[in-house]
C-alpha cells in the first residue's frame, strides 16, 4: 500500500515535470499561431485588433500568470482551446486518442507475439544456422525505418498484389498495414532482450535440475526459463508502448489515418501551442500509467518482489 | 579391461568403464577427463573426491547426457543397469533421468525455479513423468516434503523457494530426487554450500533414503572428510583421470598415491594432529587492538512487527597480533558482527573499538581515515577483485586513496607485497580472471595488506578454495601474521579451519555469543550442548582414528 503510495506519488511528479518543461519549451518558440493564423494579409486585420486577439486568448500575459493559468487550467481538467479550429482540445484528443490506442495496442500485441516466436524458436532449433538466422533477425528488424517500411508496405500489398484497400477501407482492413509497420520495428528489440535474457537464465543451476528430471527441451524453456526471462522485457514493452505513441506520428501520416499522430503532426505545423500542450501531456501520461501498470505487475511474476521485508533479514 | 569383460562381470547397477571427455575451447580441444573407470553397485554409495577442474563433475555430467555444447565424449562407455547409455537418444535418456537416476544439485540457493511454489517445483519431476493426476500428485508432494523432514508440509508446498533456509532447500531437492525412486542418485557437493550440522543432517537423510529404498547413491565432493563419513568406496580425481581408488577404508587408511596422501594432509577434518596456529603469544602483555562490548544490531521486519535482533550483546577483546575467531551458522549474526566492527553497519548500541579508537558512530572523513587501519578479505575472490582492473590497479588503488606512496615509491611497495603473499610480479599486468582461485585470494589479502592495516577481517577467506589451496592461504596468513604482527578477526562456519589459525574463539548462535575461550580448550573441552554439536558435526571423524 505504501508502495503504491509513493509511485502514485512519483507519477504525479513526472507528470508535473513534463507539462513544465513542455510549456517553457512552447513559449519559447519564436512565432506563435496567432500570428500564423491571423496576421496573413487576406484577413486584413488591423494591428489594434490582433493585439485585442492577443488579450482574449491571454498570450500578452506574463510567463508565470501563463503558466498559472494553464497548470491551474490543466488541474481542472480544462485543456484550453485550439487555436487553429477553436475547438476545445480535449474534444480533439477525446476523439483521436481511441483510434491511435487501437493501432499503437493491437502493434503491441502483435510485437509481443513476434518477439516471443524469434525468441522460443531461437533458443528451441536444433540447426546452429537456423538459430543465428534468428538471432540476427532483430537486428535487421531494428534497422528498417518506420516510414519506409509504410511505403514498401503499401507498395506491395496495396498496389501490386492488391489485398489490402489503402484508399477508404474498412476499419479492420484499415488497421492490418500500420499495425504491421509499427509492430516490426518494435518487436526487434522485444526479442533482444528476450533472447539474452533467456539465454542468461538458461545458465542458472534450476534450468539445469529441471533438464536432470527428465524434462524435454520444449518443457524446459517453457515452464523453467520463460517465467523467469519476462521481466527486462516487460520494462522495455513499457517503454516501447511510450514510442509507439510516438511511431503513430509517422505511421498515421503514411496511411493518412485520423489519430493522435494528424493532429500532432497539423499542430506543430500550425504552432497550436494549446493542442501540443495537450499532446504532449497526455502521452506523458500514457507513459507513465504503462510504467505504473508495469511496475505493479512485477510482484506478480516474481513472487520474490512481494513483501520484500519478509526475505531480508 | 575389454568391453566383453565388463558385460560378464557382476552386477553392477553403474559401470563407468574408459570414458573420456574433451572439450572444445578456442585454444583447441581440452582433455577432461581422461580414461575414467569405476562401479557403483546396486544399493552402494560411491564418492568420486576431488578438487575443481580434476573431471568429477564432468563425469557426472556425462552420466546424465548433461555436458555442454562444446564438451563431447571421445571415448569409453557408461553402462546403466546393462545398457550403454551413452549411444541412447535423447528420448530414451529422458525417459531414465528423473526416474531411474535422481540428481541433487550444489547450490540449493539458485536450484529450485525461482517463481514457482515449493510444491509445484516439487510436482514437476511427477508430471515430466506423468505420474498421476492432480490430486494424486499433490497427496504425493506434501508425503514427500515430511518423508524428508520438512516440518508443516502442506504450508510448506504453498510458499516460494526463497521463503525456505538453505537446508530446507536441499531437502526439497532432495525430495525431488527420491519422488520417483530411482535405483541412483547423484549428488553433485550437495552439502557443500551448508552449515556443518544442516550438512550432517541433510548427509544422515541420505544415508536413511538409501536404507529404505535401497538406492545407490554416487557422492560428488571436493571434501574427503565427507567421503569418509559416507561412502563405501573412493574414487580420487585429479587432472581427470582416477589417482587411486577403493573400498574407503582401505584408501584413507593407507593412501598409496601421493596425491591422496596430499589431500588428506591438507583437509583440515583431519588435520588433528596438525599444529596449532604457531606460538600463540600470551595474551598478556599485549594490548588489545579489538575491543567489542556488549554490540547489539537489530533490524525492523516492517511497522506493527517485533524487531529482529541479528547480534544481541556480543563482546570480545582481540590482544595484538593474534587472531579471533567468530563461529557459527549462516543467521547466527557473525558477519552483521564483522561489519560492524569494520565501521560499515552503526551498531543498535554496544561500542567497538578499533586501535584505541572508537569505530561506532563515526561518519565522513573520521571514518575514511580509520579505514586505512582495518581492512577486509572477503569470501569469494571470484567476486570481490574487479574484473576489468589488473592486479597492479588493484593493488595501488588502496595507497593512492590514502595518498601514502607515488612514482617509483608506489612500484617498489606493490612489488614487495607481491612478493609477501608468494606471487610472482610478472603476474601484476594480469586481470583477475586469467588467476585461479588461490591467486585470486592472494591477490584480495595482498590488496588488504598493502595498507599495513591492524586489523584485517578475514570473512570465510578460504571456504570457496579446494582443500589442498585452502591449506596454502591458511599458512600464507599465519606466516604473515608472524612477520607483519597483524591482527585478525576471522569468521567461519567451518570449525576445522578455525582450529588452524584461530587463537581465541567466540561460538554465536542466534546473534549470542554462547560460548568463548581459547581455541584449544573451546575444541577439546567444549561445554556448551550447542558447541559440543557444532564439532560433532564435523564430517571425517568416524574415520579419522583409523589413519592412526
Amino acid at each position: 500500500m505504501h508502495y503504491l503510495l509513493s509511485r502514485l506519488g512519483q507519477a504525479a511528479t513526472v507528470l508535473l515535470v513534463a507539462f513544465t518543461a513542455a510549456f517553457l519549451l512552447l513559449q519559447a518558440m519564436p512565432a506563435d499561431a496567432l500570428m500564423i493564423r491571423f496576421e496573413s494579409p487576406e484577413l486584413g486585420l488591423s494591428p489594434d485588433q490582433i493585439a485585442e486577439l492577443r488579450i482574449a486568448y491571454g498570450v500578452d500575459a506574463p510567463l508565470h500568470v501563463q503558466y498559472w493559468h494553464s497548470l491551474s487550467g490543466v488541474l481542472r481538467g480544462d485543456l484550453g482551446y485550439s487555436i487553429e479550429s477553436g475547438t476545445a482540445v480535449s474534444t480533439i484528443l477525446a476523439d483521436a486518442l481511441p483510434r491511435t490506442l487501437t493501432l499503437a495496442g493491437l502493434s503491441l500485441v502483435l510485437a509481443v507475439l513476434v518477439a516471443f516466436a524469434i525468441a522460443f524458436a531461437a533458443s528451441l532449433s536444433r540447426f546452429t544456422w537456423l538459430r543465428s538466422a534468428l538471432r540476427a533477425a532483430p537486428s535487421l528488424f531494428v534497422s528498417v525505418p518506420v516510414f519506409w517500411l509504410g511505403i514498401v508496405l503499401i507498395q506491395i500489398f496495396s498496389f501490386r498484389l492488391g489485398w489490402v484497400p489503402v484508399i477508404n477501407p474498412g476499419p479492420v482492413e484499415g488497421l492490418i498495414l500500420p499495425v504491421l509497420t509499427l509492430a516490426v520495428p518494435i518487436s526487434a528489440p522485444l526479442a533482444q532482450v528476450l533472447v539474452r535474457s533467456m539465454d542468461a537464465v538458461s545458465l542458472q543451476p534450476f534450468v539445469v535440475v529441471t533438464r536432470a528430471k527428465g524434462a524435454s527441451e520444449l518443457w524446459t524453456q517453457w515452464h523453467a526459463v520463460l517465467r523467469n526471462a519476462v521481466l527486462p522485457t516487460m520494462t522495455m514493452a513499457g517503454v516501447l508502448f511510450g514510442e509507439l505513441i510516438a511511431g503513430a506520428v509517422v505511421t498515421e501520416t503514411v496511411f493518412a489515418r485520423a489519430g493522435i499522430g494528424r493532429i500532432t503532426e497539423q499542430a506543430v505545423r500550425t504552432q497550436d501551442i494549446p493542442v501540443l500542450q495537450g499532446v504532449v501531456l497526455m502521452a506523458a501520461a500514457v507513459f507513465v500509467a504503462i510504467n505504473l501498470t508495469v511496475d505493479l505487475l512485477y510482484p506478480r511474476v516474481d513472487p520474490r518482489l512481494r513483501g520484500k521485508v519478509a526475505a531480508t533479514r | 579391461m575389454s568391453a566383453a569383460q565388463a558385460a560378464s562381470t557382476g552386477t553392477a547397477l553403474v559401470r563407468v568403464r574408459d570414458l573420456s571427455v574433451t572439450y572444445q575451447g578456442t585454444s583447441g580441444a581440452v582433455p577432461a577427463v581422461r580414461q575414467v573407470s569405476f562401479d557403483v553397485e546396486p544399493g552402494a554409495a560411491v564418492a568420486l573426491v576431488g578438487e575443481s577442474g580434476s573431471g568429477k563433475t564432468t563425469t557426472v555430467q556425462t552420466l546424465l547426457g548433461l555436458l555442454a555444447h562444446n564438451g563431447q565424449r571421445t571415448g569409453g562407455q557408461v553402462v546403466f543397469d546393462g545398457a550403454d547409455i551413452t549411444g541412447w537418444s535423447g528420448k530414451q535418456l529422458r525417459a531414465a533421468l528423473g526416474k531411474r537416476i535422481g540428481y541433487v544439485p550444489q547450490d540449493p540457493n539458485n536450484s529450485l525455479n525461482p517463481v514457482r511454489r515449493v510444491g509445484d517445483n516439487l510436482a514437476e519431476v511427477l508430471r515430466i513423468h506423468k505420474w498421476g493426476d492432480r490430486a494424486a500428485i499433490r497427496a504425493r508432494v506434501v508425503d514427500l516434503l515430511d518423508r524428508v523432514g520438512i516440518p508443516e508440509p502442506e504450508l510448506r508446498a504453498r510458499q516460494y523457494p526463497h521463503e525456505l533456509s538453505g537446508g530446507m532447500k536441499q531437502r526439497v531437492l532432495i525430495a525431488g530426487a527420491i519422488a520417483l525412486e530411482p535405483e541412483l542418485i547423484i549428488a553433485d557437493e550437495a552439502t557443500s554450500a551448508l552449515d556443518v550440522t544442516v550438512q550432517r543432517r541433510v548427509l544422515d537423510l541420505l544415508d536413511e533414503l538409501r536404507a529404505e529404498l535401497g538406492t545407490a547413491i554416487l557422492l560428488v565432493t571436493h571434501d574427503l572428510a565427507v567421503a569418509a563419513d559416507r561412502a563405501d568406496d573412493v574414487v580420487v580425481l585429479k587432472d581427470g583421470a582416477v589417482q587411486e581408488a577403493g573400498p574407503t577404508a582401505t584408501v584413507l587408511s593407507h593412501p598409496e598415491h601421493p596425491y591422496t596422501q596430499q589431500l588428506l594432509r591438507d583437509a583440515p577434518a583431519f588435520a588433528v594432529d596438525a599444529p596449532a596456529p604457531a606460538a600463540a603469544p600470551t595474551a598478556s602483555g599485549r594490548p588489545d587492538v579489538v575491543q567489542v562490548s556488549d554490540l547489539v544490531k537489530e533490524f525492523s521486519l516492517g511497522r506493527r512487527r517485533e524487531r529482529f535482533r541479528a547480534v544481541d550483546g556480543v563482546s570480545f577483546t582481540i590482544p595484538e597480533g593474534t587472531t579471533h575467531a567468530l563461529v557459527g551458522e549462516s543467521g547466527s549474526g557473525k558477519t552483521t558482527t564483522a561489519r560492524m566492527v569494520l565501521g560499515f553497519e552503526q551498531p543498535t548500541s554496544g561500542a567497538v573499538t578499533v586501535a584505541r579508537q572508537r569505530v561506532d558512530g563515526k561518519r565522513g572523513r573520521a571514518w575514511r581515515d580509520l579505514r586505512a587501519s582495518m581492512q577486509m578479505v572477503y569470501q569469494n575472490p571470484f567476486s570481490s577483485l574487479d574484473p576489468r582492473q589488473s592486479i597492479e590497479e588493484i593493488l595501488t588503488e588502496p595507497l593512492r586513496n590514502f595518498s601514502l606512496a607515488s612514482g617509483a615509491d608506489l612500484t617498489r611497495r606493490v612489488r614487495e607485497q607481491m612478493d609477501q603473499v608468494a606471487l610472482p610480479a610478472a603476474m601484476l599486468d594480469r586481470r583477475p580472471a586469467e588467476l585461479s582461485g588461490g591467486q585470486r585470494q592472494r591477490v584480495a589479502i595482498a590488496r588488504a595488506l598493502i595498507l599495513r592495516p591492524q586489523v584485517v577481517v578475514l570473512d570465510e577467506p578460504v571456504s570457496a578454495l579446494d582443500v589442498t589451496v585452502q591449506a596454502q592461504v591458511l599458512e600464507l596468513l599465519s606466516t604473515l601474521q608472524q612477520e607483519l604482527g597483524v591482527t585478525y578477526l576471522f569468521i567461519s562456519h567451518d570449525l576445522a579451519v578455525v582450529r588452524r589459525l584461530a587463537h581465541t574463539v567466540s561460538v554465536l548462535q542466534h546473534g549470542r555469543v554462547v560460548e568463548s575461550g581459547p581455541v584449544h580448550r573451546v575444541f577439546t573441552d567444549p561445554r556448551e550442548p550447542y558447541t559440543q554439536e557444532l564439532i560433532a558435526a564435523i564430517p571425517g571423524q568416524g574415520r579419522a582414528a583409523v589413519r592412526t
